[in-house]
């Protein structure tokens, strides 16, 4: 029978049908590795285990900022069952409707583990702990925060915050959503010290999320390795008698070790309690301090530039000696003020004329130092005035003023020091002379000097010569990091012209202006600035260094609009220098202290008693 | 017995040991499959009663006990009582449909105590048998168009009765007895114009732009009514096809969007990467493909441990072959499958009556539509349509089903012997 041929037809189908499925077979299990990985994607979570970070010390080993644990409660959706909801609402204090509106935000991978409740107290924790069991789906994890021993040292020591989608595409992949990183200050230059280094836990789980066991027996698992402790150069103690000082007023104080360049203070007024910036009122914190009118967040002492006032006197004295233009012995009259056009330079006060070099510094006399000015600029062996300039601009820069020192903190400002080629603009070529920026002479006009930049001068000079890029890091408690190395830099005058100003500056405290800032044996150098602003009554500056044999601190004192720089300025800087060089030493000038601490310039409660200097 | 040719004797008896081989292979596979695939370490005794392997290990012995009272039961049994079976399954579908326990939308179960049962299994029998019987009747020619008509009936009615059960993925079984119909002497062009309409079907849901099919269609019969434009009879076939081509192609779209239900337009479109939730197919080849060339070994698939993979047990029982026993593990299952419908085709032939061998036929075109459902399913080759994959899937009524159709046949086989031989067709 002809039927009988068709048997073919059954055996060529069955043959072909399986040949394709062969065929698929061997394309998805032998040619494409893809589905072996898209397993492991299933069923491997790796579970990263969080080092603690680094705690900070100050320099005397003193903590300032350590860990405290705080709970984040994680939930997955499809585990959750018959949920107490108004019980499990009231134990974590939250309405109703915020349960529902977290719960459908977690729900979009409902097998996923997300975070419900981030941050919670230590106190809700415990109440809520108790009760975990009940509510299936969920559990806690443990995380890191940050505190603060003090209230003090804000900017410094930074804070760490939530990772942004820009950190973490730089990061390479280090950071995953959720996690923290320094944000400012010291959490933030040395971020990769402090945090350590992840480890990774790799669990089996299955299609409910459910944690199986371990992976290979935990074969692959990487332990977390502790971030390593950061010794600051600040002196926890001195910082925060500093800020005291600086309660009630807006400015700036930074104190270095001039030898090492070791910050020992750096204080921005206002400031806030670093403690404010973290855990869950984090965020509303940081909008309220952002809204301060007094800018509170705002780091004065790196990127401030004031006028620097009286205290550019002794820059000019350096730089003219260098020159050759100026010796101690030379003598300008004072009297009559320096002639400017129809305007003259006069000096504040009354005092002898004229003056040698040391008595102009001791007096700050301004028609003095204009005259030192002229001597600079004008000199014959420059053919324009233009090269004469660039040639005292370069010695600026050789003190640190128009340039980023480098301190290993972020938001460093250059300052304000005009190079040539803006007074070209300004004026036209040739068209400005010595006289035409004479105001620049007495620390006025176009110049703006950060308070670290006038802490870092007072350490040239201190050192007679040369100073150390100003930092923050001391040491890291761990062998074989590297640190930076911090650059010792000459200043472009020679040592031999410093002692006559170390001299002036050790008349001003003795007999000049700041007497106020004399300290029971030691002897304290200093030069008082009295800077005219637009903003208001001028900005009392004070910078000095002490002793006067082998410095041992250096230190610029800005307090804005408050007056005479021996007003508030110096009787600050010369109780921190005190406190720094004889911690124990009972304080004697009470009254003095007492006035600096409870004067609130900021509301002008006790800052109209003028004193006279 | 031996009343014609007892010259044959050597002959009786014979039971096709290959076949049972394969059976028990596939029937001892499928178990360790199971037992992998329901593995948790608290409850390992394979025969805990509380898990899928330990009643799997009972439906085995149960099936084993219904092979060899098959065996021992005359053959003259299941043609004589083939259409009282049918008439039991037909009963047995529609009361179904109003008794039945609900299972997935589909209202295919009897629950009775502890057991369930599936008439669609007894139906798949029933169909088999008796489209056997009434052809192989002394009287009935398949070239009579009433008879053609009167299988096609005997086929449709259950189909029709499983689709209102909802169970559409046991319906398409139904389609096997076309295939059979083939072998009896249904036109090859039916056959070729079904399998020429579901590639249209394909294409033209695969397509972005279904009209390039039409256009290409319509070149096509241009160009055969050029060639053919001598031979008028011919010509007015090519004409009718390109016709019936276009209709099918314009109906696609009324089919696909009127006909079939949401979740099943759903399955297509996962099929043709068109979107749609795709986890079942993607964690089954996941399964599937993780398996490389040797498998993750006994007890170490991970999708299968940890559920990953749905229904692993019944319809994805596949995947746990594919996830720990590899390309060889899994082709293997396709050989196996292969073996045994090309024996199965070859036993058919061997039969002296047209019963036996349109019964055999039967066997084999069911094992192949579910063997080609199935696993086509779970390689993604196929949408989702819930079939067991015979002697693998766990469940009493699948296995007891299978088991009851292939042990029949090995019983008409071993006796074919002592048949009258029927009248040649």
């Amino acid at each position: 029978m002809g039927n009988k041929r068709r048997q073919w037809f059954y055996y060529t189908l069955f043959l072909v049908v399986g040949l394709a499925f062969v065929v698929r077979l061997f394309s998805i299990q032998v040619l494409d590795d893809r589905y072996k990985s898209l397993s492991k994607d299933n069923f491997l979570k790796k579970v990263i285990q969080f080092p603690p970070r680094g705690l900070i010390y100050d320099r005397n080993g003193k903590l300032m900022v350590f860990n405290d644990a705080t709970y984040d409660l994680m939930v997955v959706p499809r585990q959750v069952k018959d949920l107490d909801t108004a019980e499990f609402c009231r134990l974590l204090k939250i309405t109703p409707e915020t349960f529902i509106k977290k719960m459908k935000k977690c729900s979009v991978n409902p097998y996923r583990s997300s975070v419900f409740e981030k941050q919670i107290s230590a106190l809700t924790y415990a109440g809520f702990q108790e009760h975990l069991f009940e509510f299936q789906g969920f559990y806690m994890e443990i995380r890191t925060d940050r505190r603060y021993k003090g209230k003090s040292a804000a900017h410094v020591l930074g804070s760490i915050g939530e990772v942004n989608d820009k950190i973490i595409e730089k990061s390479n992949g280090y950071y995953r959503q959720g996690e923290y990183t320094g944000i400012s200050g010291i959490e933030r230059s040395y971020e990769e010290v402090l945090r350590g280094t992840k480890g990774v836990k790799n669990i089996i789980v299955d299609v409910r999320n459910r944690t199986v066991g371990p992976y290979f027996e935990g074969a692959y698992d990487t332990a977390a390795i502790a971030g390593k402790s950061i010794y600051t150069t600040l002196d926890a103690d001195l910082q925060a008698y500093g800020e005291a000082l600086m309660g009630g007023k807006i400015g700036s104080v930074v104190a270095i070790e001039p030898a090492t360049g070791e910050i020992l203070a750096l204080i921005s007024s206002p400031s806030y309690d670093p403690n404010l910036l973290i855990g869950r009122q984090r965020g509303n914190n940081f909008i309220k301090l952002m809204h301060d009118p007094l800018k509170p967040l705002f780091n004065r002492p790196l990127s401030a530039p004031y006028p620097p006032g009286s205290i550019f006197k002794a820059i000019s004295s350096l730089i003219a000696q260098q020159e050759g233009v100026l010796a101690p012995g030379t003598m300008y009259p004072c009297g009559a003020g320096y002639k400017v056009g129809s305007h003259r330079v006069k000096c504040s006060h009354v005092h002898p004329s004229p003056l040698d070099l040391r008595g102009a510094l001791t007096q700050s006399c301004n028609p003095y130092f204009c005259y030192v000015f002229r001597s600079i600029v004008d000199q014959r062996k420059f053919s324009t005035f233009e090269e004469s300039y660039n040639n005292w601009h370069d010695h600026l820069e050789s003190f640190g003023i128009g340039v980023h020192l480098g301190i290993d903190l972020y938001g460093e400002a250059k300052g304000i020091l005009k190079k040539s080629d803006y007074y070209n603009r300004l004026y036209g070529k040739g068209a400005w002379k010595g006289s035409t920026i004479i105001s620049v002479a007495i620390g006025q006009g176009e110049l703006g000097v950060t308070p670290l930049q006038m802490a870092n001068v007072m350490a040239i000079i201190a050192n007679r010569g040369y100073y150390v890029t100003p930092h923050v890091l001391r040491y890291v408690d761990s062998a074989g990091l590297q640190v930076p190395k911090f650059e010792k830099r000459f200043c472009s005058v020679d040592p031999k012209y410093f002692p006559i100003v170390v001299e002036g500056m050790a008349d001003v405290v003795k007999k000049g202006t700041a007497r106020v800032a004399q300290i029971d044996s030691v002897e304290v150098c200093g030069k008082t600035g009295t800077a005219q602003n637009p903003h208001g009554k001028d900005h009392s500056i004070f910078f000095a260094f002490a002793p006067k044999d082998n410095p041992q601190i250096a230190i610029a004192v800005v307090v804005e609009n408050s007056g005479y720089g021996s007003q508030w300025a110096a009787p600050i800087a010369s109780l921190m220098i005190e406190r720094y060089l004889f911690p124990e030493r009972e304080q004697r000038r009470k009254y003095l202290e007492d006035r600096m601490l409870n004067a609130d310039l900021i509301n002008q409660k006790s800052g109209n008693e003028q004193v006279s200097h | 017995m031996n009343k014609y040719r007892t010259n044959e004797t050597f002959e009786t008896g014979g039971l096709d040991w290959g076949t049972i081989f394969l059976f028990i292979g596939m029937v001892l596979f499928g178990w360790v499959a199971i037992y992998s695939a329901v593995y948790n370490p608290d409850n390992a005794s394979i025969f805990d009663l509380s898990q899928n392997y330990g009643r799997q290990m009972m439906f085995i012995v149960v099936s084993i006990v219904v092979a060899a009272s098959i065996l021992i039961i005359d053959a003259k049994f299941y043609p004589a009582f083939a259409f009282g079976f049918y008439g039991l399954a037909i009963f047995l579908c529609i009361a179904v449909i109003f008794i039945g326990a609900e299972t997935k939308g589909a209202k295919s179960w009897f629950a009775i105590g502890g057991f369930k049962f599936q008439p669609v299994e007894l139906a798949k029998y029933a169909t088999a048998l008796s489209l056997a019987k009434y052809l192989s009747a002394y009287d009935v020619s398949f070239k009579n168009l009433k008879v053609k008509l009167i299988s096609f009936g005997i086929i449709l009615l259950p189909l029709l009765l499983v689709l209102l059960q909802n169970d559409t993925g046991s319906a398409l079984v139904f389609l096997a007895f076309f295939l059979v119909l083939y072998r009896e002497g249904l036109p090859t062009w039916i056959i070729a114009m079904a399998f020429c309409l579901a590639l249209l079907f394909v294409l033209t849901l695969v397509l972005d732009d279904p009209d390039i099919l039409i256009y290409s269609l319509l070149g096509l019969g241009a160009l055969a009514a050029i060639g053919l434009r001598k031979s008028r009879s011919t010509l007015l076939v090519a004409i009718a096809v390109t016709v019936v081509s276009i209709g099918a192609i314009k109906s696609v779209d009324f089919v696909f969007n009127e006909v079939l239900q949401e979740h099943q337009r759903a399955r297509i479109n996962v099929l043709f990467g068109k979107g749609g939730d795709d986890y079942n197919v993607r964690q089954s080849k996941i399964a599937i493909g993780s398996g490389g060339l040797f498998g993750q070994g006994f007890l170490n698939g991970t999708q299968t441990r940890y559920d990953y993979v749905p229904e692993q047990s019944t319809d994805f029982i596949y995947c746990t072959i594919g996830e720990e026993y590899g390309f060889v593990g899994s082709a293997g299952v396709v050989a196996m499958f292969v073996l045994l419908m090309i024996r199965l085709v070859r036993i058919a032939e061997r039969q002296k009556n047209r019963f036996s061998r349109i019964y055999a036929y039967s066997v084999a075109c069911i094992l192949f539509v579910h063997f080609t459902i199935n696993i086509g399913m779970t390689i993604g080759l196929m949408p989702v349509i819930g079939i067991p994959l015979p002697f693998f899937s766990y469940g009493g009524s699948s296995l007891l089903g299978f088991t009851v159709l292939l042990f029949t046949l090995l019983k008409l086989d071993a006796n074919r012997v002592n048949e009258m031989q029927s009248l040649h067709d």
